[in-house]
């Protein structure tokens, strides 16, 4: 089910630096949400910023039909996005993507994220059963760009966080012994969303323990519910021609050894 | 009031389309709206042989609009013929099918098929931008408009609606070229060669590095072609360019323009087509016009 409606600003917070969690009133988008999927969301229609804006869907609360999401503010459609005020409505086409976080047969699993990119792993650690531990690791860049440490810190069996400059947490890299941690915590699925080299290692390292790995991908969009061919991203192992699957449709979430990025 | 149209000697119940490329084969679009609303659909780009697309990124924003190459990705004529358009069928609304291809003779092969499909017309497609060898390339001039629409008009009784590049500086004779040769209507426009630079990295943003810049921003450029296309012919012109509403649709009309499509616009607003359909039966009312026909081409010049 596809919804297209407009939304009321319930609440607007401040999270860091550009940072904002935006909490919207849609009860269609509540019911139907999976872990993984995204917004497209309507900034001005104008001069400003034409085409819609994505992103991931944060959090769902049911009960109040209140969808949260929590976006960058670093190109003007998102600068623009980021002044609206409670009470104003905004239009948003939800929720989007056949491509969810699945976690069917697996028994422990690894959640890693990076800066912008560990906003859908949460509403997967919420949904995820408990009986398959979650081993989270959050990446940023810095002590300041540090966010939602609680939130996820409640959801899962255990929470790492790294920042590049070892200003707060693990120094470097959220892939940093990665390899062993797999084996150590026995786990058997991994998920995860953020920069590309980040993905990639995850792959290479998941594909070297034959760990399934499935990750969120990104990619500019037109329409966003797959009809026009926009977003694509190559298929693996499809000689010539390549094949191209849709970011918006087939995904957003896709295995990784399926596509290349 | 009457929106009825006859166009290309298609019956529509209103004049508004949505374009090729930019609704697919409409199944996507019908979760949000109920497309029995429409006048017609026109399919996303159709080759004889499934085209696999460009290589990414493929999309970029501009201001008030947008470029793209997607590079026709599509799955062939066949496979359309036989998952999408039967199921297309069931709405109230003209089917039509955008037509390409690399050469005259797929352009030929193309429509020789569709012409026993269960379909109201075809749009051929000589002109996009994004594909090497092709599109573009074909229908530059009045002659090779001619020459092609002439090959595929052997092949196809039904209605044939050409589809003219706007990247010339003589609209008119395009579509002069395409009447000389039998064509039912032409339609226009398409989207504008262009490039953009990521001044970071210096690279083009597009993959194919040039796309054709569509929506809003090229709305006043195309309402010139249209009218000059539509003063050249006396085949009905199918109008488009930047549509978003219903302001921008009676825009057209008065330039020329029997029928209206929406491309672009539905990426900002996927009912937008809906919106551009009520909006055109207000001014109707408000302007005291009991039929959308009697605004084609009503533009008063200056002197
Ligand atoms: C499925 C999906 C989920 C996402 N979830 C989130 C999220 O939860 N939080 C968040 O902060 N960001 C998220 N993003 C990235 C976010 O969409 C971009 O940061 C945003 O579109 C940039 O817009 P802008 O106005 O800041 O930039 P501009 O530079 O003004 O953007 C220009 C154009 O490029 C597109 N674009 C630029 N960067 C990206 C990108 N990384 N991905 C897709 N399109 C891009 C824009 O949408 C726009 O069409 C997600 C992207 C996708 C595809
Ligand atoms: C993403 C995209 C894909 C398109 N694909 C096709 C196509 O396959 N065949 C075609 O004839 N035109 C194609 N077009 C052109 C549109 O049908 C239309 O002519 C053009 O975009 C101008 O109208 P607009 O400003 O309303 O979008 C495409 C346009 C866009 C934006």
């Amino acid at each position: 089910m596809l919804f297209c409606e407009d939304s009321e600003l319930l609440e607007r917070e401040c999270l860091g630096p550009c940072l904002y969690r935006f909490s919207v009133r849609s009860n269609n988008i509540c019911d139907n949400a999976k872990p993984g999927q995204f917004l497209q969301i309507q900034v001005d229609g104008g001069l400003g910023a034409f085409l819609r804006r994505p992103f991931s869907i944060f959090d769902i609360d049911r009960s109040n039909g209140i969808v949260d999401f929590i976006f960058q503010a670093k190109g003007q459609g998102t600068r623009l996005l980021s002044k609206k005020h409670v009470g104003e409505h905004i239009n948003i086409i939800g929720p989007l993507g056949d491509g969810v976080f699945s976690w069917d047969g697996c028994g422990n699993v690894m959640i890693i994220g990076g800066g912008i990119g560990i906003f859908p792993l949460y509403l997967l650690a919420k949904r995820l059963p408990k009986k398959h531990n979650a081993f989270v690791r959050l990446g940023f860049r810095s002590k300041d760009n540090v966010v939602l440490e609680d939130e996820f810190r409640e959801q899962c069996h255990a929470l790492n966080i790294f920042t590049d400059d070892g200003t707060y947490g693990l120094r470097g890299s959220v892939c940093r012994n990665l390899d062993s941690d797999l084996g150590s915590d026995d786990i058997d699925a991994i998920f995860a969303c953020g920069p590309l080299p980040m993905l990639r290692s995850v792959k290479e390292i998941a594909a070297r323990r034959e760990i399934p790995c499935q990750v969120s991908l990104e990619e500019r969009m037109g329409c966003a519910i797959g009809a026009c061919m926009g977003c694509a991203v190559k298929f693996s192992d499809t000689g010539k021609p390549p094949a191209y699957a849709r970011v918006c449709k087939d995904g957003p979430v896709f295995n990784a050894a399926d596509v290349e990025f | 009031m009457d929106m009825s149209v006859d166009f290309a000697g298609i019956k529509m119940k209103n004049p508004v389309m949505v374009s090729s490329g930019t609704f697919g084969y409409g199944k996507e679009f019908s979760e949000l709206f109920d497309l029995n609303i429409l006048g017609g659909i026109i399919t996303k780009g159709t080759s004889l042989k499934p085209k696999a697309g460009n290589a990414p990124p493929r999309i970029c924003e501009t201001p008030g609009g947008l470029l793209n190459a997607i590079g026709l990705q599509n799955p062939g004529v066949e496979y359309v013929v036989e998952h999408y358009l039967p199921w297309l069928r069931k709405f109230d609304a003209a089917v039509i099918v955008n037509a390409c291809g690399g050469t005259v003779e797929d352009c030929v092969d193309v429509c020789k098929i569709l012409d026993s499909a269960d379909i109201d017309g075809v749009e051929l497609n000589l002109s996009c931008p994004n594909v090497k060898a092709g599109g573009g390339a074909l229908g530059g001039d009045y002659e090779t408009v001619k020459e092609v629409t002439g090959r595929v008009r052997r092949v196809l009784s039904k209605p044939l609606i050409v589809k003219l590049t706007p990247n010339v500086s003589d609209i008119a004779s395009l579509a002069k070229g395409a009447e000389d040769a039998g064509a039912d209507a032409v339609s226009l426009v398409n989207t504008f060669l262009s490039m953009c630079i990521d001044i970071n990295t210096r690279r083009p943003i597009l993959g194919n590095n040039t796309g054709g810049l569509s929506g809003p921003a090229i709305r006043p450029i195309a309402v010139r072609m249209v009218y000059e296309a539509a003063q050249a012919v006396r085949i009905p012109v199918l109008g488009m360019g930047g549509i978003v509403n219903g302001n921008d649709a009676i825009e057209f009309i008065l330039a020329g323009a029997t029928a209206i499509s929406i491309g672009t616009g539905n990426f900002y607003d996927p009912v937008c087509s809906v919106n551009t359909v009520n909006d055109i039966e207000s001014y109707m009312e408000k302007h005291g016009v009991s039929r959308i026909k009697d605004l084609v081409g009503a533009v008063i010049l200056n002197n």
